[in-house]
């Protein structure tokens, strides 16, 4: 039906992502890219493993239909999704602390106040 | 010298997206998986598992589960440690 | 923070509770429906949000304790790490409380998922107690300005 048009999506959102991450210069936009590319690659990881008319993995809840999506891929998701919680929780109190020591989020001024 | 730099990274990361695009499977086929099939049918008849992914996650591969647990611990810790040194010494 | 205004305090008593059995209920079901430890948790886990928004810091202190869910959140990984070791035997995480029912579909009694629910449960009270308190520790560290001891807090204040 749609195709292969869910990869060129996926594409582009990794796209506009590396694009922020090279251009930005406010380190709270950076971070915001950071998740972006995590969550594109967790979208990725998803579509790989849907088979077209499959249900949801879990024998209780499937009905009539014998034909699953594959579980490992989500298996890969759940966990990586935590992962990024936990890196983006350091990362932000990271950027609290780098506001409080040098008053700014710019990352040119911050180099060039070191010292 | 910046401009052919910039030309040569575009065409270097267009390159791999369209690499990759194009040795991905189509949408809604991937073809024979023989490990997920093999999960799909042993995880009720082995350990009498309802839930696929819940058994891949803490019995299938329960180390990497304890190995995300602790990163989830690991990063709690050192956001304590990182507020709590400027507190103290006051 | 200050505490917000009356209709969002009228909207936490009513709705919070709710984010706490729904939370439990996707943690307790995590063998048989879509859910689990991790996703029940981070349900939970907005209770606190709510609290600290609608409540502000002044009051939210003299209900929470940081050490609770730092103990919560050991316990739950020392349970988990308990459990995993208990299938030592023949491997790590292994599954030894479940009885097989080849090609029988059963409810949600404990043979019929064996470790997986117990996990569930301790890693929810470990997902509880972690993001409970990176919020309470983010939420502090806002507030250490007045404390702090590097000498210079921000050049243009």
């Amino acid at each position: 039906m749609t195709g292969n048009l869910i990869y060129t999506v996926i594409a582009l959102l990794m796209l506009i992502s590396l694009v922020a991450l090279v251009t930005q210069k406010n380190i709270i936009k950076i971070c915001i890219a950071i998740s972006i590319l995590g969550a594109s690659v967790n979208f990725y990881l998803v579509a790989l493993g849907y088979r077209s008319g499959g249900t949801v993995p879990i024998h209780y809840l499937k009905g009539d239909n014998d034909l699953m999506v594959l579980p490992t891929p989500q298996c890969f998701t759940l966990t990586a999704i935590v992962i990024a919680l936990a890196t983006t929780a350091l990362l932000f109190s990271l950027i609290i602390m780098i506001y409080k020591h040098y008053g700014t989020l710019d990352i040119d001024e911050i180099r060039r106040l070191r010292g | 010298m910046k401009k052919s730099l910039f030309v040569a990274s575009a065409v270097i990361i267009g390159g791999l997206f369209y690499g990759v695009f194009t040795m991905t499977h189509p949408f809604g086929n991937p073809g024979k998986a023989v490990m997920d099939d093999h999960f799909i049918d042993r995880a009720l008849k082995d350990r009498s598992a309802q839930n696929i992914v819940t058994s891949l996650v803490f019995d299938y591969r329960g180390f990497d589960t304890l190995g995300e647990a602790a990163v989830l611990f690991t990063a709690v810790c050192s956001i304590g440690a990182l507020f709590r040194a400027g507190r103290k010494r006051s | 923070m200050k505490p917000m205004s009356l209709i969002v305090i009228t909207l936490t008593r009513v709705f919070s509770w709710f984010m706490i059995v729904f939370g439990a209920m996707v943690i307790m079901n995590g063998h048989h429906t879509p859910g689990g430890g991790f996703q029940g948790g981070a349900v939970v886990a907005t209770f606190i949000c709510f609290l600290l928004a609608a409540y502000g810091g002044k009051k939210f202190f003299t209900w929470v304790k940081a050490p609770i869910y730092s103990g919560l959140e050991t316990i739950g990984l020392l349970v988990f790490f308990f459990l995993a070791c208990l299938g030592l035997p023949n491997s790590f995480t292994y599954n030894f409380i479940a009885v097989a029912h080849p090609g029988e579909v059963l409810g949600g009694w404990l043979p019929s998922c064996g470790t997986i629910s117990l996990m569930n449960i301790a890693v929810g009270f470990e997902v509880i107690g972690a993001l409970s308190l990176t919020v309470i520790e983010m939420y502090e560290g806002t507030h250490m300005n007045e404390s702090y001891f590097g000498g210079e807090c921000g050049h243009d204040r």
